[in-house]
């Protein structure tokens, strides 16, 4: 049975209809791509999963429990956590604080703020600072461990190369492969298709708010993905 | 005219407006909203200590805790059970609602006291004072109030820069909806912000009930100073909240020493010129 399974998901941000009726499983300890053009309906299905955009119950099953209709800090606390597009760090708290405001779901596990720091060293030395004044890179690094210190089943990491340098995002992305070195499930959203494919195990494009095509990420084929990025059948 | 006692009684009418202010800055800034009935509960604080003194004789020293108590339990059930329910993405609603509950306390006060003014007794302690100087003698009451004053902004510090609930605070008020991601109940945090600022009114209301008379409308002046003290201070800082209330007394104080019509229009005068020149206030520590 799959750790995540969302089925016929449909959401709405007032009158403009974001997704329609979106298949998506996450297996345990596997990591899935969504892929597509901006606006395709990524984040959006990551808000609806993490409880930021309202759903039917049996719209998302995780553990095989309903929980389409629980409240964000409810599905914080059964073990979903999110990396944020746009990072999202808590402008008046220091590094540190950020990191701890993962406690928050209550779910204590191996991922303590010293293994945060093993995983990012340059966060202990910047632990006392302001969260937005680290580097862009830095801040992404202070979005995983946030979403790290809250010990996940399931993580959701939301364009988390975006605006960075080339070699940062790939310090970012190495990073996220020894987080998942123990089995860590998890969903990437990321807009370098070349990237999403290496690091993921299977993947989903999206085009306007549906799932286009789906498979094994290393039998997806360059011209099966450019068709479904650009909607060409 | 004495300059220097003019200043000094001045900052310790600030002490007081500082203890209004607190509470008012406590909610703005978890929530970003202002409580339009903040003077209202401030009156009512009054009128419930000086019910109690009158029925049990205790001292308004011992009344006072216990009715910050009752009004924290009050604040957290209020915003709980009415204010939450109008948070959203509009900041109109919050406004309304708390506007309403002012005219509601206003009226109740006014059908079960009267519009007579009151007043809280502390017999000889409220004329008692020390002498500091040839020219210069200050009450033990007002030094008494500037002193809890200071107590409670070291406490609110501590309370929002040192303790998890803090930390909480100042994220849900950064990031509401990543705040929820993180697994905050914002709806519970924002009771806990009410319970306190509440508890903080409460003590403004009985201390202000002892220094001045009261009557059922006059909360909105209260909430016009706690207003202009924390715009004055800056957000983010408790320290800067009092430090805008120290600065609206004396200013008041220079005002009525020059003419006894212009003290209130005196701190209105520095408030705008704030808004003015540093519109984020003097000691705003906030990130925006």
């Amino acid at each position: 049975m799959s750790l995540l399974a969302v089925h016929e998901l449909v959401a709405h941000y007032g009158d403009f209809q974001a997704l329609f009726g979106v298949d998506v499983t996450v297996a345990q300890g596997e990591c899935v791509a969504l892929i597509g053009s901006n606006g395709a309906g990524k984040s959006t299905l990551l808000r609806s999963i993490a409880g930021l955009i309202p759903a039917r119950a049996e719209n998302v099953v995780f553990d095989g429990t309903p929980i389409g209709a629980e409240t964000a800090p409810a599905i914080a606390r059964r073990g979903i956590a999110l990396v944020p597009e746009g990072r999202r760090l808590f402008a008046s708290l220091s590094v540190e604080e950020n990191l701890r405001m993962g406690t928050f779901s209550r779910r204590p596990g191996p991922w303590t703020l010293a293994r945060v720091y093993d995983l990012f060293p340059v966060l202990r030395d910047k632990r006392a600072t302001p969260a937005l004044a680290l580097s862009g890179g830095q801040q992404q690094m202070a979005a995983i461990g946030r979403a790290l210190m809250a010990n996940p089943r399931l993580l959701m990491c939301d364009e988390i190369s975006l605006g960075l340098a080339p070699a940062v995002a790939k310090d970012v992305y190495a990073a996220l492969r020894r987080v998942r070195a123990d089995g860590l499930a998890t969903i990437i959203v990321e807009q370098d298709i070349e990237l999403a494919r290496t690091m993921s195990d299977r993947a989903y494009c999206f085009t306007h708010g549906r799932v286009t095509l789906t498979g094994r990420s290393a039998e997806l084929t360059r011209p099966q993905i450019s068709a479904a990025y650009f909607g060409v059948k | 005219m004495n300059a220097m006692d003019t200043v000094v009684q001045g900052a310790l009418l600030g002490g007081l407006y500082a203890l209004f202010a607190m509470g008012l800055a406590v909610i703005y800034g978890v929530m970003r909203q202002v409580n339009i009935a903040h003077g209202d509960f401030i009156v009512l604080g009054a009128y419930s200590a000086f019910v109690v003194v009158a029925a049990t004789g205790l001292s308004p020293f011992v009344v006072a805790p216990l009715t910050a108590l009752v009004f924290a339990a009050f604040g957290y059930a209020l915003q709980r059970t009415i204010i939450n329910r109008t948070l959203g993405n509009a900041i109109l609603p919050p406004l309304v609602v708390t506007y309403g509950l002012s005219i509601i306390i206003q009226n109740v006060l006014l059908q079960v006291f009267s519009a007579d003014a009151r007043s809280i007794q502390i017999g000889a302690l409220g004329t008692a004072s020390v002498a500091l100087g040839a020219h210069l003698a200050v009450g033990w009451f007002p030094l008494i109030v500037f002193g809890t004053a200071l107590a409670v902004a070291a406490l609110l510090e501590f309370v929002f820069n040192r303790t998890s609930l803090g930390m909480a605070f100042r994220a849900v008020a950064d990031d509401p909806e990543i705040a929820q991601v993180m697994g905050l109940r914002d709806g519970q945090l924002f009771a806990y912000a009410t319970a306190i600022s509440l508890a903080v009114v409460a003590l403004a209301g009985v201390f202000m009930g002892i220094k001045f008379t009261f009557a059922p409308a006059d909360g909105p002046n209260f909430l016009i100073y706690s207003f202009e003290a924390v715009v004055i201070g800056g957000l983010g800082s408790f320290w800067g909240t009092f430090a805008g209330a120290i600065i609206l007394g004396v200013a008041q104080a220079i005002g009525f020493a020059l003419n006894p019509g212009w003290g209130i229009l005196a701190g209105h005068l520095v408030f705008l010129a704030v808004l003015v020149y540093r519109p984020t206030g003097l000691f705003a520590r906030s990130a925006q």
